[in-house]
């Protein structure tokens, strides 16, 4: 079984988000990176799949700068095998590109099952998953917070309005993380130490450009200063009042 | 024609879901700005159920795809049946609700159609003839204005954002097509749906949503929060902050914040919830935000517009009373 892992670096979470000098991407002073957290749900269930079956291979591939490697041992630290890195140091590419670029890498490697996350913490997209599986032809299901290995197919559950389907596709199939689907174990220390000496090799590619261009970026307005209307109980009708004249929400 | 606009609506047993009349009344609006009309896509039926309501929302014609093979949703046999529909119609813009299979099928159209795609927006318009559209970046900390190389622009649509409006228009010329998809070209399937107890609003539609967070202390506590909700009335849902679902309080599917889900309610009301940056990040473009805490210093008193500091154990019984009468008089 060739399970191969998307992964991306992003910024993390508690990144105080600026307007960089362009006007258009983020300010990188002070931005730490992290591996996307959804991509850990992936790396995970790529492990737990090995594992279950006591055979298999995990690839892990990163577009990303070239000096983001340290995504890339973690990834490998938990446990995957080896590493693609294909090196961008482009900081708008849109899901089109990137899901060119990833798809046209796959098309040459043995594979049966790509994971993602669902999407970057960054963007927020949730589209380069499912662009790749339309671009391989294959089927996909996002999102999924449950997921079997059959023979030769998968059945995956994804949370939808009011509830969950059931999904099936035949492999070779891409899957998204969603958080749920398990819980990332933490890199150990040996597991640190093995992925020192694990193949992360470059691989090439052609840059097709972009398929949505960013014309600015801007921070939301802020919000006005609020109230604090009293303490306990007795302040609640003066916010049942607020909520009826002011919010005229009741 | 390169002035109009399709849009995918989003069906369940012949009802249309809220965001994809939202949807709909986007694309009108944008079809107006751009000097033509829009179209609706229904896919699974043959349009008559739901031409009446997308008629009075402005829709010039329903082109409805009831081929056996796509009842059942399957994303790889819908974004086929897209492509091929845009392919012939050539719009200036597709758009989809970014509900949970919008925002499945949007992206593998759009690969199909190998153009970009703006995910879960928040706005639209039309700049020097050019679809521009805003959406959300870092968790809602940032946003950008976006526009397309290629064409049609295609985009996703947040849900609670985009007004529904009616425009008086009358019943639309229904046309329907197949997307000649046999059961062996399908790559996945929804087999079944598994429905969660209680058919409740779902979050990121929901008008009114009551927010738990560690400070209930326990998930039997969360009774309150739904009575609560209940007392707004069926347009409104609960809550949980990450802490809450950590503890296995609450299931994943009712986190809001960055790992969780987005919402735009037009009243959110945080109980026991510290205000972290994640959790801010969910929640901040909800239209009013009510904090109810024991911690005066929470940080999230710096971005409620009403805040009770107190015990939300005796605060939230006291407030469900009040709402409750509040409603009886109206």
């Amino acid at each position: 079984m060739r399970i191969i892992v998307c992964i991306k670096r992003v910024p993390s979470t508690e990144t105080r988000v600026r307007v960089g000098p362009d006007g258009k991407t983020l300010d990188p002073a002070d931005v730490e990176y992290i591996l996307n957290p959804y991509d850990e749900y992936a790396v995970e269930e790529a492990l737990r799949i090995k594992e279950a079956r006591g055979e298999g291979e995990v690839t892990v591939i990163c577009l990303g700068p070239g000096n983001g490697t340290k995504e890339i041992r973690t990834a490998l630290a938990m446990g995957a095998d080896k590493a693609i890195h294909l090196v961008d140091e482009s900081r708008d590419r849109d899901a089109w590109s990137t899901a060119r670029i990833l798809a046209e890498a796959l098309k040459g490697m043995e594979k049966d099952l790509v994971l993602f996350g669902k999407q970057g913490v960054d963007f927020d997209q949730s589209q380069v998953g499912p662009r790749v599986a339309a671009l391989l032809g294959w089927g996909c299901v996002t999102g999924a917070v449950k997921l079997e290995i059959g023979d030769g197919k998968l059945t995956a559950e994804r949370e939808i309005e009011g509830g969950r389907e059931v999904v099936e596709a035949p492999l070779p199939a891409v899957v998204t993380a969603q958080k749920g689907l398990n819980e990332p174990r933490y890199a150990s220390l040996k597991g640190i130490m093995k992925a020192k000496k694990k193949p992360l090799e470059e691989m090439a590619y052609e840059d097709p450009g972009k398929g949505m261009e960013i014309v600015s970026m801007s921070l939301p307005p802020e919000r006005p200063p609020g109230q604090v209307l009293g303490e306990g109980p007795e302040a609640v009708p003066l916010l049942v009042e607020k909520l009826k004249n002011e919010a005229k929400l009741l | 024609m390169s002035d109009s606009v399709l849009v995918f609506c989003e069906h369940r047993e012949g009802n249309l879901r809220k965001p994809s009349l939202e949807a709909m009344s986007a694309g009108v609006r944008l079809a107006k700005e751009l000097g033509g009309t829009a179209a609706a896509v229904v896919l699974g039926t043959d349009g008559s159920a739901m031409a009446e309501k997308l008629g009075a929302l402005g829709a010039a014609r329903v082109l409805a795809c009831p081929d056996e093979s796509l009842q059942k949703y399957t994303g790889d046999g819908y974004a086929k049946a897209l492509a091929g529909l845009v392919k012939k119609e050539a719009p200036a813009a597709l758009l989809f609700p970014a509900s949970a299979q919008g925002s499945d099928l949007a992206p593998r159209t759009a690969a199909l159609l190998d153009v970009g795609m703006a995910s879960d927006c928040i706005d639209l318009d039309v700049e020097g003839g050019a679809v521009r559209a805003l959406r959300p970046i870092y968790a809602g900390k940032a946003r950008i204005l976006v526009r397309s190389k290629g064409t049609p622009f295609v985009a996703s649509l947040r849900p609670n954002v985009f007004p529904i409006e009616e425009t008086g228009g009358g019943a639309p010329a229904v046309e329907t097509f197949t997307a000649g998809l046999s059961e062996g070209d399908l790559k996945d399937r929804v087999k079944e749906v598994l429905a969660a107890a209680g058919g409740k609003i779902p979050l990121t539609e929901a008008k009114v949503i009551v927010s738990g967070g560690r400070g209930m202390k326990g998930p039997e506590n969360f009774k309150i929060l739904e009575e609560l909700a209940q007392a707004f009335g069926p347009e409104a849902a609960v809550g949980a902050s990450r802490s809450a679902v950590d503890e296995g309080w609450r299931p994943h599917s009712d986190q809001v914040g960055q790992t969780g889900k987005t919402v735009s309610p037009q009243l959110y009301i945080a109980c026991g919830i510290s205000g972290a940056i994640q959790h801010l990040a969910g929640m901040s473009s909800s239209k009013v935000i009510v904090a109810i805490n024991k911690d005066p210093d929470a940080p999230i008193f710096k971005v409620a517009d009403y805040g009770i500091v107190g015990d939300l154990f005796e605060v939230v019984p006291v407030l469900t009373e009040q709402v409750k009468a509040a409603k009886a008089q109206t």
